[in-house]
């Protein structure tokens, strides 16, 4: 149809397009570097902190309840003061932001992986099998995320890998539905066909044809579910059924400082707090720019 | 007698990130009452757009640079919005592709009908209501009582392209602009449209402006043909002097590029590349790099000449002047 | 006479929409509601001759498509037979209904749709002959460069990807990915009609060219009446999933005999026709979820009388190599 319409065929790689498009957005771009901030702070950690807020022989009681920018006992400043035990925060809020993003990147591709081959298996698959499928998916999503998941830590017990396990269980079925969908809209295409005709085999249609170009939605929804991810095991801890004192991640940490609130010793939550609140917005901005950017995309 | 509509030196850029496009780029022509204009030419030479430019209906990041455009006299190039609004559907009416571009899904058929006439004219109800049904019947429609209480969804393909027609003649226009209108449809159809379309124009004296990339539908139904190529007219004239003497090297090898019944078999007459991208698009005759008689002089812009009365053309070495050259 | 190399004997497809929970629940409760049924294809007999070109052509919904599908194997139909070479492709065993099936390969129409965005494009005409062993992993390079020069392609733009391509170049790809598997049939479904007019003459002198050089056969699915005209050696026209007339190019273009096929030749605008001015033929095509009874063209057939709309027509022979499905043979 196009054939005088388009930016004729001087290499422009998709990617570097893709890349263009989202930094038009100055939203996108704060929040991009935001993230990516907290990211390299959180991962450079042990090197950037004063403090090792897992060894007990660098955690000095006495150094409990400091207000933010008091002199710690072993003489560097607690900008941003300590908790009840003595930790510094800024150090524990590093470490903290270590395991909750762990934990919701984990959780987020371990559910990424076993949704899509579900969603792309019942898109494939067909028939009854789908339907079957479809409705247990229909099924988990109508319960709410927060309830499904303290009802499956409750049954599985504390600790890093149940939370991730019972986030996984949460989190599957929208994989599994956003894949299923795309994957339906794919597999009509006349490309699928021409492999059949071709006389490649189910395995390869799947993997190779059909799922690449069911990426980009879950590039999406993959972003918004580990922000999601990374709420949700803040309020399990936070509740106190998700992870133990000795893995302090920002869910601990803010219900650590919160019996303090009262006593006006407010930072101990608060800034624990805000690190949650940074990370949770800029991986949403983050998300909706590329949904903004892929979707037109997909109809192409 | 007065042209119904005249376009001279017509150019609508669009101001994009990656460049100017250069979608309508000289497009002179003439059209008198009554008459039929194909407008024939690949995808992207800007036949849409010199339509939406006609209507009024160039938005961001697109304008019309230069050139005036007459309507029995009066200017539309610089008119108010308002202006616009009071000359479209009413004075000039556009039928496109889609139908669905015209009809309103959730409306009822008479309703739209009757709105489209009440916007206009002061008519009472019933009144509007007869005149709808008479321009379903005049356009082919079968029982036109009954699809008047139809939803668009109702209908088939066809019958929608119909009344999308009906309702831009209700208002019995001086100009239609009809892009592509019968490209979705059967043949079948597609034939009952045109000679439809075509016998209203006679008869209200409509002039009617045939967009399509189809030379065979519009050698079908036009009076007067113009050729775009890459945002120009590059040949224009009666519709048996452009088919049977091209004189463009153009119109030439897409003449040739159509099958017809006398050369079974035979290999077709190709035009070598493809058409040029219209952003960005460098001096002199767009069509050179393609054209077997391209010379030096071609990297200027060739003007408008009329070698042939009645029939102009863009080119500096056109077909059947060897002996003049 | 030479035996054929592909015939399609009764092909029948018919789609059926299964009624949803609601739908059943209303029929349980009394309401008047059925499952719809398409009879997209009904009960087809084709034979194409090795080294022909047949020409396929129908108004939209017809069936063509459909037909064409069946034909490629990516629809089994729902009745009757596929039979490539004497045998029928169903009751193969795996390795030779494997080997039909790279025989028959298939040009799609949407030159956007039909190359998978993610690949490069010698990953698109490679993947095929490299998974079925035509050729082997160190020669592959060679093998898809020879084949891109073949369909008129640059070699050495195969490590782009599809979308920096134009619509006919696109096309050409398709081409070459069908080529790859060295095929000796191929359904060529609307190929051309997505491309602008002057590609389009390009894209069909590709198919003369290979024609000539491959030995290939062809089925060309068209609507475009001229395109048919022009590459065909033989016509099979398509009314509401049946064909109504089959017959050589000549005869079908000097002297039609079906109704249908004269409305069809009247009305398909040519470049030779100006102005014209004559009574189309009347009425809308039928849905074909509620086709006419009898012969599927009877409302709107200028010649129908009382037989037409009881007895369906039998397709029969009226001359050599002519077959056509009107009761009006018959008198
Ligand atoms: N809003 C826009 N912004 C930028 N460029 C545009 C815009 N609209 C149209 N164009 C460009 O203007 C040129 C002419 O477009 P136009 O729609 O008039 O083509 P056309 O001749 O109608 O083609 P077709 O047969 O595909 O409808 C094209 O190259 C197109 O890419
Ligand atoms: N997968 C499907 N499910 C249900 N109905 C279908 C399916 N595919 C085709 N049909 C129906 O079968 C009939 C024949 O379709 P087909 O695509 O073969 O027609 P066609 O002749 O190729 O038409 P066109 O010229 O529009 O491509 C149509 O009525 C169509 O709606
Ligand atoms: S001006 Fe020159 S290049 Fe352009 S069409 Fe004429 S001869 Fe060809
Ligand atoms: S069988 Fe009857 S209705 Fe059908 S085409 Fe022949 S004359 Fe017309
Ligand atoms: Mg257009
Ligand atoms: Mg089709």
């Amino acid at each position: 149809m196009t054939d005088g319409t388009l930016p004729i065929p001087k290499a422009q790689s998709p990617f570097r397009r893709f890349a263009s498009e989202f930094f038009e957005s100055w939203i996108a771009r704060v929040a991009l570097f935001t993230l990516l901030a907290i990211i390299v702070l959180a991962l450079a950690a042990p090197w950037i902190t004063p403090q090792d807020p897992y060894d007990l022989a660098q955690v000095d009681v006495l150094d409990g309840r400091l207000s933010p920018g008091s002199e710690a006992f072993a003489g560097y400043t607690m900008w941003l003061g300590s908790d009840g035990a003595g930790r510094d925060l800024y150090s524990a809020i590093l470490y903290g932001l270590r395991i909750s993003l762990a934990v919701g990147v984990a959780s987020g591709v371990i559910a990424l992986i076993i949704g899509s081959l579900i969603g792309l298996f019942a898109a494939y698959a067909g028939g009854r099998i789908e339907t079957i499928i479809m409705r247990l998916v229909d099924l988990q999503l109508s319960f709410p995320a927060a309830l499904t998941a303290l009802i499956l830590v409750a049954i599985l017990g504390k600790g890093i890998d149940k939370i991730i396990i019972a986030l996984v269980l949460v989190q599957w079925a929208y994989y599994a539905r956003t894949v299923r969908g795309s994957a339906l809209v794919e597999r009509r295409k006349e490309y699928i066909e021409a492999a059949t005709c071709l006389g490649l085999s189910h395995g390869r249609i799947v993997m190779r044809h059909i799922m690449p170009n069911c990426l980009a939605p879950l590039i999406v929804v993959g972003t918004v579910q580990t922000a999601h991810a990374i709420a949700l095991e803040a309020t399990l801890s936070f509740l106190g059924v998700g992870l133990p004192q000795t893995e302090p991640s920002l869910g601990v940490l803010i219900a650590n400082g919160y019996e303090y609130m009262l006593s006006g010793r407010y930072w101990i939550s608060v800034f624990p707090g805000l690190a949650l609140l940074l990370t949770i917005v800029s991986i949403n901005l983050v998300g909706d720019r590329l949904r903004d950017v892929l979707n037109p995309r997909l109809s192409k | 007698m007065t042209a119904t509509l005249s376009v001279t030196g017509l150019h609508t850029h669009f101001f994009t990130r990656a460049g100017v496009v250069k979608a309508v780029d000289g497009v002179d022509f003439q059209i008198a009452p009554g008459e039929v204009m194909g407008l024939v030419g690949e995808s992207g030479s800007g036949k849409s757009i010199t339509g939406f430019s006609i209507m009024g209906l160039i938005d961001d990041p697109g304008r019309i640079v230069s050139g005036s455009i007459r309507l029995k006299g009066e200017e539309l190039v610089g008119a108010s919005d308002e202006a616009m609004r009071a000359i479209r559907g009413n004075r000039i009416a556009m039928i496109f592709q889609d139908p669905m571009m015209t009809l309103n899904p959730v409306l009822r058929i008479d309703t739209q009908m009757v709105e489209a006439i009440r916007a206009h004219e002061r008519v009472p109800k019933r009144d509007a209501l007869a005149r709808a049904r008479d321009a379903l019947g005049m356009v082919g429609i079968p029982a036109p009582e009954e699809r008047l209480r139809a939803y668009p969804h109702q209908l088939s393909g066809g019958m929608r392209q119909r009344v999308a027609i009906a309702i831009a003649f209700l208002n019995e226009p001086d100009l239609i602009i009809a892009d592509e209108p019968t490209t979705a449809l059967d043949v079948t159809i597609q034939s009952q449209i045109i000679h439809e379309a075509q016998s209203l124009c006679k008869r209200t004296g409509t002039a009617l402006v045939w967009i399509t990339h189809d030379l065979a539908v519009v050698a079908g139904i036009a009076d007067r043909i113009a050729v775009m190529y890459a945002g120009r007219i590059v040949e224009a004239g009666g519709i048996d002097a452009v088919i049977d003497t091209p004189l463009h090297p153009y119109t030439v090898g897409l003449l040739g590029s159509v099958p017809t019944s006398n050369r079974r078999g035979e290999r077709l007459t190709q035009i070598p590349g493809m058409p040029p991208n219209v952003l960005n698009l460098p001096e002199g005759c767009a069509f050179r790099e393609r054209c077997p008689r391209a010379a030096a002089a071609c990297h200027a812009q060739p003007p408008i000449a009329e070698p042939r009365a009645g029939q102009v053309v863009r080119c500096f070495h056109p077909h059947g002047q060897e002996a003049s050259r | 006479m030479t035996a054929p190399i592909l015939e399609t004997r009764n092909a029948t497809k018919r789609f059926s929409k299964s009624l949803d929970f609601a739908a059943r629940l209303a029929r349980r409760m009394g309401a008047n509601v059925s499952e719809e049924t398409v009879h997209a294809v009904d009960g087809v007999d084709l034979a194409i001759l090795p080294g022909e070109v047949v020409g396929l052509v129908g108004e939209s919904g017809c069936g063509k498509s459909t037909l064409g599908r069946m034909v490629a194997g990516i629809l089994p139909p729902t009745e009757g037979s596929i039979v490539f070479e004497g045998a029928d492709i169903a009751a193969m065993d795996a390795k030779a209904a494997r080997k039909a099936a790279l025989e028959i390969q298939m040009i799609f129409q949407d030159p956007f749709a039909s190359l998978n965005p993610r690949m490069r494009v010698d990953q698109i005409i490679g993947e095929a002959p490299l998974f079925h062993g035509i050729v082997s992993r160190t020669d592959l390079s060679d093998y898809v460069d020879d084949i891109m020069r073949r369909t008129g392609l640059d070699p050495s733009l195969k490590r782009r990807y599809p979308h920096q391509f134009s619509g006919g170049q696109r096309q050409r790809i398709g081409i070459a990915r069908a080529l790859a598997v060295k095929p000796r049939f191929l359904v060529c479904d609307e190929a051309i009609a997505a491309l602008d007019v002057s590609i389009q003459a390009q894209v069909i002198n590709l198919f003369v060219d290979l024609r000539e050089e491959l030995d290939l056969t062809y089925l060309f699915i068209s609507h475009d009446l001229s395109v048919v005209e022009h590459i065909s050696d033989r016509v099979v026209i398509m009314y509401l999933g049946r064909v109504v007339e089959s017959a050589p190019i000549a005869d079908i273009f000097d002297a039609p005999n079906h109704p249908y096929t004269v409305a069809l030749l009247n009305e398909a605008p040519r470049l030779d026709q100006r102005r014209r001015a004559f009574e189309p033929v009347k009425g809308e095509i039928p849905s074909p979820l509620d086709p006419p009874p009898g012969c599927h063209f009877h409302p709107r057939c200028p010649h129908a009388h009382a037989r037409c709309s009881s007895e369906r027509p039998a397709l029969r022979e009226i001359a050599p190599g002519r077959m056509s499905a009107c009761h009006l043979n018959d008198e």
